[in-house]
């Protein structure tokens, strides 16, 4: 019963009205930009953070995280009556989707994505209340060098699992690590790379950063790209869906709640990945998959619980090892260093209330999300219809002025835009900046560890993996390094032996 | 019909959404069909020259880092120096660097050719340099009434009368939230 304590007092936590209020704000902040194209939940929690500085760091959590998961209910509103994908997570639920839409079972489909997203969140949240202490408990005796070996996994990870080349990813997470080392260095105090600038003395601000590159970044770029011309929504009527469709779609609810929480513990994997596994996975175990693609609606509800459930559980490498499992994940991470919190094993034993407000807020977040969402929905569609060109000046004002009101700083503001510039030409020239931003946020904490380590080990590298929980880790490092070339070899080779077995099939039938 | 698509691709983000085409005439592509619209639409890759013009940029920024983290000082592993871990770092990066140079030599899937649409980026980069110059000297509002104007006009394809009105309502709600509201100490003229 003692486990339940903190459990009911972080709901006291959430009813208070202010952080009530703040999570109201963030679900619909975050639903809006589900449904707008052009930004994403990283960049717009990027670009609310100057936000986060006035108020408690429960309220600022509280209201991040509820931009996060409602913005995966914003992007299948877009997808069903639009056909146009609002967030990546939300692309397999064009396929069946928009085909119920044009059934006329528009809402349907979104009944049942509704409550799907909030099955999967639910069935996450109460994954998270149980895993979440265990692995803190066992993550408590990390020492310096196992924390130095899981934050090289998880920066690896991310760079691997994320789009694009793994090489040019993993360049960008050494550049985050580089601009994480500007600065006075904390063991020695030598400036390093300020080049007597004194604004660099003590490092560069992570806020600018952020919002730089995801914000202002995205901006430029959506500049640029002409977002396809939107065709009329489709009508919807009737939202709540028939109790045999509810019956339908249960089993893929289930399924894919399980998945998504699974595939958003670790890190590099999330909403997207979840989507696309459950509908795989659904159409596998489906008693007739050609129905998938004509408007089936587990290939609604599976990837809508999947993707719900992973934005969820991916807040626990975060909150128990202080580990980010995404970009998103990062710029939380970089909010709770600004509110003086550093996420880790110690979190939930040093501060129960802001876990367990967090954590409780998300299941009161996704009951709002549930009662609004099918409501709302017609005032998405009419905010639809304000153009891009005017929302754009809107954005990039308030990311201006947001990022000046940091510290009263026009450097801060200069910062912004220079690294807005990075981030565009970054996203034209292939580079993510997810892993950047992760390891800039995770830079100064696994040098530390890493100096420390050496300091304990008398200076001997091999002694990681005398200790058997970083000897574990280092080695599921190397493996995640070296696998793409090992599986680019077994791939050629297996070719290799097709090409040959077909030459020898030929030349029997020659002769 | 892919005529028709390609026309709504080229069309200026249009004044009015009543006037579009209607959804019910694109028929039901599967999803594979779908994916392959999609990625037929996407914009062209990068290509070879911009990989090794980007992979060639970060190895001479990361042998630089290497060399002044050098001047730093390595120390021992036993003792290591302020500059021990950004040598291991941007070693890391030249290594990754010369690699991706070697794999990405006949192009790949990634990135994004620059094209004519990519100036409007670059005015847009242009517009919030100029503001973050004007803005000491003259206050926000009228840099930010510009950038609007801007970014509406010419960026966005907006006539001129509901660019003007828009611009002002912007300005006008920013300065009530920012200002009133808030009580923020942005430079500002009024």
């Amino acid at each position: 019963m003692e486990f339940f304590g903190p459990v009911l007092d972080g709901f006291n936590v959430v009813l208070d009205p202010t952080n009530l209020l703040y999570c109201l704000l963030g679900v619909v902040v975050g639903m809006l930009i589900g449904v707008l194209p052009g930004l994403g939940p990283a960049a717009t929690i990027a670009i609310l953070l100057p936000m986060t500085y006035g108020v408690e760091p429960v309220t600022a959590i509280i209201m991040l995280a509820g931009i996060f998961y409602g913005a995966q209910y914003g992007g299948t509103i877009t997808s069903v009556l639009l056909r146009l994908p609002g967030e990546a997570s939300s692309v397999v639920t064009v396929f069946d989707g928009y085909v119920m839409a044009k059934q006329g079972r528009a809402g349907t489909a979104l009944g049942i994505a509704a409550i799907g997203s909030f099955f999967g969140a639910t069935i996450s949240i109460i994954g998270l209340t149980f895993l979440a202490p265990l692995v803190a408990s066992f993550a408590l005796d990390f020492g310096p060098p196992e924390y130095t070996a899981l934050a090289m996994l998880g920066i690896l990870l991310v760079a691997t699992i994320s789009g694009g080349t793994k090489i040019k990813a993993i360049i960008a997470a050494a550049v985050g690590l580089f601009l994480a080392t500007i600065g006075r260095d904390g063991f020695t105090g030598a400036e390093r790379f300020t080049f007597g600038n004194l604004s660099l003395a003590d490092g560069i601000d992570f806020v600018p950063i952020a919002m730089g590159l995801f914000g202002v970044g995205e901006i430029l770029y959506n500049l640029e790209e002409r977002h396809r011309a939107a065709t009329a929504p489709m009508k919807v009527s009737n939202v709540w869906p028939k109790g045999k469709d509810i019956k339908e779609a249960s089993g893929a609810i289930g399924r894919g709640s399980v998945l998504g929480f699974f595939l958003g513990i670790l890190p590099g994997g999330g909403a997207t990945i979840a989507s696309l596994a459950s509908y795989a996975m659904e159409k596998k175990t489906a008693k007739d998959p050609s129905r998938f693609g004509k408007g089936a609606i587990e290939g609604v509800a599976g990837p809508e619980s999947a993707n719900n459930a992973a934005a969820t559980s991916s807040f626990i490498p975060l909150l128990t090892l202080g580990i980010p499992a995404n970009a998103t994940m990062a710029i939380i991470f970089g909010a709770l260093l600004i509110q003086g919190i550093t996420p880790g094993p110690q979190l939930i034993s040093n501060d129960p209330q802001l876990f367990w407000g967090v954590v409780n807020s998300m299941y009161i977040g996704n009951i709002l999300l549930l009662i609004m969402s099918i409501p709302l929905i017609g005032v998405f569609v009419r905010i639809l219809r304000i153009r891009a060109a005017i929302l754009a000046p809107i954005t990039a004002l308030i990311t201006m002025l947001g990022a000046y009101t940091i510290r009263n700083s026009m450097f801060d503001v200069l910062l912004v835009v220079i690294f807005g510039a990075i981030g565009y030409l970054m996203k034209k020239f292939g580079f993510e900046p997810g892993p950047l931003v992760l390891a800039f946020v995770l830079g100064s904490l696994l040098e530390s560890n890493l100096r420390r380590s050496l300091l304990v080990l008398e200076g001997d590298p091999t002694g990681f993996f005398t200790r058997p929980i970083s000897a574990t880790l280092l080695v599921l490092f190397v493996f995640v390094a070296v696998w793409p070339m090992i599986k680019s070899v077994i791939d050629k080779r297996r070719s290799g032996s097709l090409a040959a077995l077909a030459t020898q099939e030929k030349e029997k039938e020659n002769a | 019909m892919d005529a028709k698509k390609a026309e709504i691709k080229q069309e200026k983000v249009p004044a009015d959404l009543d006037v579009m085409p209607n959804a019910d005439e694109e028929e039901t592509l599967t999803p594979e069909e779908l994916a392959a619209q999609w990625e037929a639409e996407a914009p062209d890759p990068a290509g070879p020259i911009a990989n090794l013009l980007s992979s060639l940029v970060v190895l001479a920024l990361s042998v630089t880092g290497m060399v002044i983290s050098l001047g730093l000082g390595l120390g021992t592993p036993a003792a290591p120096a302020a500059g021990m871990w950004p040598f291991i770092i941007t070693l890391i990066a030249a290594v990754m660097s010369v690699v991706q140079i070697i794999v990405g030599r006949t192009g790949g899937k990634d990135g994004e050719k620059f094209s004519s649409m990519s100036w409007y980026a670059v005015i847009g980069f242009a517009t919030l340099i100029l503001m973050v110059v004007l803005m000491p000297l003259i206050g926000f509002e009228i840099p930010s009434l510009l950038l609007c104007f801007v970014w509406m006009r010419w960026l966005g394809g907006e006539r001129w009368r509901s660019a003007t009105i828009y611009s002002i309502l912007i300005v006008g709600a920013f300065y009530a939230i920012f200002i009133a509201a808030l009580g923020t100490t942005i430079p500002r003229l009024f």
